[in-house]
């Protein structure tokens, strides 16, 4: 066979990696930490721009700006990413080579191609329309046409994993089911195809009108097909970002699933359900009926949110009860206070985990509510929710897994090691904070993807409150906190990347040998462990704390709209 | 290291689940499913709640529904631009158009009395963002909204366009007075 001599075993992990499928993962990694880079400058000056005392942009570069932040962000940086999680999932975790590493390759040129050609239609100027690209409001057709390329490469990656975890099945290389993780990569990857094909149905249709072959495209229309992409796509980041935080917590803790039936479940409700919630960014549009908006915001998403509730759960009762396993078994919560707070693999993934429910999750499930949705939409509140689940919970995540990355596939020592202890405070802690005053603004009614709240020089005129302003101002404050995380955690990365001491002189590529085994067996008798018979009693104290919080936020917010004139 | 190695269990669906996780999963699911009630019972006894009233229209079509309005109820103009401030009767049908980059035109309501309210756009999609109330409506061109507001408090009320709409979005504003 030709795969003789292209694995490697990492001599700490005991992880194996496929040659072809490590290039890939690191090809994709570093690009993806690039384009963080310039999403990164772009957040910065859009910052500087919505913070009031500032103001630096001009209005058209402040849209040009925010377009190119959402897209590069969003979209760019979290797939790629994403790409090389895929590969690890399905090459690493199943110890088995990656299919077709051609057509992978030719999936990540397409994918740098249109990346690269979206970027260039922004800078030129004639394509600030935000990432959302609403018709008819007209972009140049590169604009779309990169979008299109770079799905296409994004979808080859998709079959690519596919494609492995069949060969994995076919060869035998593992006993058993797949592992949770990459049954949660997988949960990804079938939400990301059908991501893809709602946006090909609408961004192709739309590149043709803009090159004039199509003389109309129904906005509304748009809107709900638009949306089937925009929204589902954030599903491929919440699965992909709970199967780290799963693998984070069996990497740092050895922990294992309190069942897998539940995770697995779990992540089976993210597939049926959570494409449908896509209504829910269409709750005050015009031509589509309540009950519409009821059953899709109800049915279909508040099962999701039930999925996005039991992994809540299930993650950091797993870890407590790997802890409590170890001996930190005392009372309710030695297990947390023990836990390796200083380690950035850990912290950036459970202060993830915190701010992607009780800000993100939160915000989300009240702001989708139908009537709520009215006092809600479109303002800035809706990018202080999004902070929250897709820069706090995706993006942390990534972060996170990159501080283990970097010894075990890139064979690099961390430098710098103080920064990247602190790195995961400064930038979760400043992005929650950032949400939350945003969240705070929105209330108050100040709008999103806006140049200017004080509205200088217009005939009409409007003054907000004193108070919205003090909240604009901590935004500030707070993004340029969390700006200075994030160019911390790339000094790190790129500086261990390029100076990292090697941890290892070159390694030793031989052929296939062992077969991923079962997993160890769980402890039946816990009897010993927790409290009063609770296996995990402080995840569960952390959960009905959650819980009280989601319920009295959820009911002020009706109190709020009660408050509105009446209208029917 | 069980969660990324294949479970312990071959047959993983019939692993027993752990008492904690029942016990949330059954209060979560309760808690949806008042999640879920409470958007109809708002819709029964709640006063905030979207029309589903809706039509195809076009922007030539709305534009002389809203021209029409202008020319029969117009009772002054404002500022330098000379928009019409349009006092129609209560109960009656009342036109407001977003186009780039204006909200056309303004409107005097009598507090407490009903009207409904067809709001379309010209040209592009638009967000109408009743401020300091904070009621906000997407506004797409080729559809017609009609609401049924109710104002119960007085005083001078302003648009904002919130959603993105081109170089001029951030000076799109409009007025609604609302007179005892
Ligand atoms: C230090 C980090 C960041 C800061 C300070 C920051 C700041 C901002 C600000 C101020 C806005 C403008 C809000 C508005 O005017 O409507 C914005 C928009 C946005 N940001 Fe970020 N951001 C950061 C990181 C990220 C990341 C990592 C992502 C995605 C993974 C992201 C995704 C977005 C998106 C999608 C938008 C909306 C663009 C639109 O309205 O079309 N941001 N960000
Ligand atoms: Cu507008
Ligand atoms: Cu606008």
């Amino acid at each position: 066979m030709a795969n003789d001599n292209l694995f490697r075993v990492c001599p700490t992990t005991g992880l194996q990696f496929h040659k072809p499928a490590e290039a890939l993962m690191k090809a994709n990694a570093v690009v993806a930490v690039v384009i963080l880079l310039v999403g990164g400058v772009l957040a910065l000056l859009v910052t500087l721009t919505r913070w009031p005392a500032v103001h630096l942009l001009a209005a058209d570069q402040f849209y040009q700006a925010l377009t190119a932040h959402g897209i590069d962000m969003l979209i760019f940086w979290i797939i790629f990413f994403e790409m090389a999680v895929l590969y690890f999932t399905s090459s690493t975790l199943l110890r088995c080579r990656l299919a077709t590493p051609r057509w992978a390759w030719a999936g990540f040129a397409l994918m740098v191609i249109g990346a690269a050609w979206t970027n260039i239609a922004i800078l030129r100027g004639d394509s600030s329309v935000m990432m959302t690209s609403y018709v008819p409001m007209p972009a140049n057709p590169n604009f779309y046409l990169g979008l299109i390329l770079f799905a296409v490469g994004a979808l080859i990656g998709c079959f690519v994993f596919l494609g492995t975890l069949v060969i994995a099945r076919a060869e035998r290389t593992y006993e058993g089911s797949i592992p949770l993780v990459t049954f949660g990569a997988l949960t990804a990857a079938i939400i990301a195809i059908f991501t893809i094909a709602s946006g090909a149905i609408i961004l192709i249709p739309t590149w043709l009108w803009s090159v004039g072959y199509i003389s109309q495209i129904d906005p509304l229309m748009y809107r709900l097909v638009w949306w089937g992409m925009g929204h589902s796509s954030q599903q491929i980041n919440v699965s992909a970002h709970v199967a780290v935080w799963y693998a984070i917590a069996a990497i740092v803790f050895g922990a294992r699933p309190l069942s897998e039936k539940v995770s697995r479940s779990a992540f089976l409700l993210y597939i049926l359900f959570l494409q449908l919630a896509s209504a829910h960014h269409l709750l005050v549009d015009p031509g589509i009926s309540s009950e519409w908006k009821v059953f899709n915001t109800s049915y279909a998403m508040y099962l999701a949110v039930l999925a996005s509730m039991i992994h809540g759960l299930t993650v950091p009762g797993s870890i407590e009860v790997a802890q409590r396993e170890k001996g930190f078994n005392r009372g309710l919560f030695e297990w947390i206070r023990k836990a390796p707070w200083g380690n950035p693999v850990f912290s950036g993934m459970f202060l993830s985990l915190i701010g992607f429910g009780f800000l993100g999750g939160i915000s989300g499930v009240v702001m989708g509510t139908e009537q709520i949705n009215i006092i809600v939409h479109n303002t800035i509140y809706v990018p202080g929710h999004f902070h929250a689940t897709v820069v706090v919970g995706t993006t942390l995540a990534f972060m996170a897994l990159t501080y283990w990355l970097i010894p075990v596939l890139f064979r690099r020592e961390l430098i710098l090691k103080g920064w990247a202890k602190w790195q995961p405070y400064l930038f979760g802690i400043g992005m929650s904070v950032f949400s939350l005053a945003l969240m705070g603004a929105g209330t108050l009614g100040v709008s999103r993807r806006h140049w200017d709240m004080a509205f200088t020089g217009t005939a009409l005129g409007y003054e907000y409150p004193g108070s919205a302003y003090v909240m604009m101002g901590l935004m500030g404050i707070s993004g340029v906190i969390a700006v200075v995380g994030g160019v911390m955690f790339i000094v790190v990365v790129v500086g261990s990347l390029l100076f990292g001491r090697k941890t290892e002189e070159a390694p030793r590529y031989g052929s296939e040998t062992s077969v991923l085994p079962l997993g160890p067996a769980p402890r039946t008798d816990h009897s010993g462990l927790g409290v009063k018979g609770f296996v995990a009693p402080g995840t569960f104290v952390f959960a009905l704390v959650f819980l009280t919080i989601f319920v009295v936020y959820y009911f002020i917010n009706w109190k709020y709209l009660a408050a509105v004139w009446p209208m029917s | 290291m069980s969660s990324i190695m294949p479970p312990h269990q071959k047959i993983w669906w019939k692993q027993p689940i752990d008492r904690v996780e029942a016990m949330w999963i059954a209060i979560a699911l309760l808690w949806s499913l008042i999640m879920f009630a409470m958007m109809p019972f708002w819709h029964v006894y709640g006063k905030q709640n979207l029309s589903n009233e809706a039509y195809r229209t076009t922007p030539e079509i709305f534009g002389q529904k809203v021209q029409a309005m202008i020319d029969r109820y117009t009772v002054r103009t404002e500022t330098d631009q000379q928009i019409p401030v349009v006092r129609p009767p209560a109960g009656s049908d009342v036109y407001l158009a977003g186009r780039l980059w204006q909200w056309w035109p303004m409107l005097e309501l009598e507090k407490g009395k009903s009207y409904r309210l067809h709001l379309s756009s010209m040209d592009w999609q638009h967000g109408f963002s009743l401020q300091p109330l904070n009621i906000n409506l997407q506004i797409i061109p080729n559809y017609e909204t009609v609401v049924t507001i109710t104002p119960d408090t007085s005083g001078e009320f302003t648009i904002v366009c919130n959603e993105y709409c081109g170089i001029g979005h951030h000076s799109m504003l409009g007025k609604i007075y609302v007179v005892e």
